[in-house]
């Protein structure tokens, strides 16, 4: 590697948004531009309409719910295990992570979530980091090629390609996974996976430790990203923003480390925080994340109960059959199974009267599950706290005295996903 | 502090208004009994009990019970890392209550999604407009009353102007009959 030299960066102040005075702006003419719904760099189906004075936007007005599909509405027309599919489909980048954190909150109603059986809440924790890294290369991978550095964009997804083929051996499936049941898990590792995902971590280092050489020290990159887009702690906390956008701005706050679940409390992890607040931090934050997320995969994978093959048998399903369905051969011989079969497939399970909030940290943010019952098998109400909902919220406040140019890397460093905004 | 301590300190200052503390799953509810106060306890919990940031707020349709409406706020306190839930009713003749955007900002695209699928207004919030829906569209979706497949509505060049085809799904079966849109009807009680 060659001689390693200092950045001179120019004056924050310099690069800061021009401050913009409304008053003196009354008269003067401001364009109307409307970005989306269908604009590369909105990831899905965002729009916004900005108002302009010459490059500057003076007031920016996101319309959301393009991809509005009343996924709350079906919730409540259905069974909880039922509704584990449409879960895949909020935050299409993370459906393992989104899986995970369902089930957990049904588990919450159902006061069994610390019942679970450890290797199940292990190979839950691996779904969880390896959905956050598949997110965060996705989402580094657009936000750079967004800014002009296409290599970063074709790196990462040769890499996502490798989680899908892990998930795909795992689950069935390569994007819907609906990997969680009530309980537990719909099938054990695969022979040969825990080698494979061991393979990929050497691999993905390698690529991580690859996009940060041709982006970290980059010059255009920095000037695109610095002092662009500052969130302060204190419009972050406002603002409700979470995962990475919250705690780029400083502010150490992860679900996993504050309320831990699953078993992250056995885990060793640092939680990365940036120092400004500005798109560049947001892009350092996910990269640590990443690097911290193959961390906790290695632990999770050496501490696995039952190792790689659950030579000991290890259950991955809680042991109550009226919660989990039993297995086949049971069904077809006995008549209690058969019964819970039965019941399970046409009620679903009878959860307790009572409302629980559950909110895991997923690779977007704070993922929140409010449930309330009435008893039953179908919630009396669902509703799901997307963190792309809430971190886009912050777009009317932050946009407005940047450049129209800034608005892709402000865009891309918040990481927003419209399936689950718009549920 | 606790969540306890907190609803405690809550019941302290406002008395009556709040209900005793529910404890169900480690999560403790309280009860207001005037919906017109929200935005004054939620300022009290904010500054003086350092719930400063506020996780969701989210309405409940207990249709056709009295009071329908439920709204759920959901808070969060960094510094003391705990959770408290305030709850108020509201009845359908009255469907108002004081907006909480002067308190956390976040508040404001949560009340406009209520507004939206639940048909809640609140007073003096900044920009009361649908947010999911689109603008001029009749009915709010997520009300018990609004049917699974939809209702038709008079804007014939907008999408889904027109209910969803009874073409079965994954929803609540119904066994045993002839037909299969009986046999399949897209939401309980909708045959």
């Amino acid at each position: 590697m060659g001689e390693i030299h200092d950045i001179n960066f120019r004056e924050p102040a310099a690069r800061l948004p021009a401050t913009h005075d409304a008053t003196a702006d009354a008269a003067a003419e401001h364009i109307e531009l409307n970005m989306g719904p269908s604009h590369p760099s909105t990831h899905g189906v965002l729009r916004l309409v900005l108002e302009l004075d010459g490059e500057t936007i003076v007031k920016a007005t996101p319309h959301v719910g393009y991809l509005h599909r009343g996924d709350e509405k079906i919730a409540e027309n259905m069974t909880y295990t039922q509704f584990i599919p449409y879960t895949d489909r909020l935050d299409y980048l993370a459906p393992l992570a989104n899986n995970v954190a369902y089930a957990l909150a049904v588990e919450k109603l159902l006061g069994m979530d610390r019942q679970l059986p450890p290797r199940c809440q292990y190979i839950r924790m691996i779904c969880c980091e390896l959905a956050r890294i598949s997110s965060h290369l996705l989402g580094l991978g657009c936000y750079a090629m967004d800014c002009g550095a296409m290599t970063v964009f074709l790196i990462t997804f040769t890499e996502r390609e490798k989680i899908y083929n892990l998930c795909e051996w795992l689950t069935g499936a390569r994007f819907t996974t609906s990997y969680t049941r009530i309980g537990g898990l719909s099938r054990d590792l695969p022979h040969g996976w825990v080698d494979s995902c061991r393979k990929f971590l050497r691999e993905v280092v390698v690529t991580i430790d690859e996009v940060d050489r041709l982006l970290t020290r980059n010059r255009i990159w920095l000037d695109r990203t610095r002092d662009i887009g500052v969130i302060t702690k204190q419009d972050a906390i406002d603002y409700a923003l979470s995962g990475p956008n919250l705690r780029g701005s400083g502010i150490e706050f992860d679900l996993r480390k504050a309320h831990p679940y699953l078993a992250y409390n056995e885990i060793e992890f640092d939680v990365p925080v940036g120092a400004t607040g500005d798109c560049y931090d947001r892009y350092l934050v996910r990269m640590e994340e990443m690097r911290q997320s193959v961390r906790i995969l290695h632990q999770c994978l050496d501490k696995l109960p039952g190792g790689p093959d659950n030579a000991s048998g290890e259950p991955i399903n809680v042991s109550d059959g009226k919660i989990v369905l039993p297995p086949k051969s049971k069904v077809l011989t006995q008549m209690e199974e058969l019964i819970h079969h039965f019941m399970l497939v046409t009620q679903g399970v009878n959860a307790p009267p009572g409302e629980i909030y559950f909110s895991a940290e997923n690779p977007k943010g704070e993922l929140g599950f409010y449930i309330n019952s009435r008893g039953g098998g179908t919630p009396h109400r669902l509703k799901i706290r997307a963190p792309s909902f809430v971190n886009l919220s912050i777009l009317p406040h932050l946009l407005p005295g940047h450049l129209i140019g800034d608005v892709v890397a402000i865009l891309g460093s918040l990481d927003f996903v419209m399936g689950e905004c718009d549920r | 502090m606790t969540a306890q301590q907190a609803a405690e300190k809550l019941k302290e200052k406002f008395g009556q208004l709040i209900s005793e503390p529910q404890l169900f799953r480690d999560e403790t509810t309280v009860w207001l009994n005037d919906a017109g106060q929200i935005a004054a306890v939620c300022q009290y919990a904010k500054t003086e009990l350092g719930f400063d940031y506020l996780q969701d707020i989210t309405s409940v349709d207990n249709h056709p019970n009295t009071p329908r409406w439920e709204v759920v706020y959901q808070l969060y306190s960094l510094q003391h890392h705990c959770a408290i839930r305030i709850k108020t009713a509201i009845n359908e003749s009255i469907s108002e209550l004081p907006t909480v955007t002067g308190v956390w900002r976040t508040a404001n695209w949560h009340e406009r999604e209520i507004f939206d699928m639940m048909g809640i207004r609140f007073r003096d919030h900044p920009d009361l407009r649908r947010i999911i829906m689109w603008e001029g569209y009749p009915y709010h979706p997520l009300r018990k009353d609004f049917p699974l497949a939809g209702l038709p509505t008079e804007q014939p060049d907008v999408a889904f102007a027109e209910p969803a085809p009874m073409e079965g799904g994954p929803f609540v079966t119904n066994p045993g009959v002839k037909t299969a849109k009986e046999r399949e009807p897209r939401a309980k009680g909708e045959t």
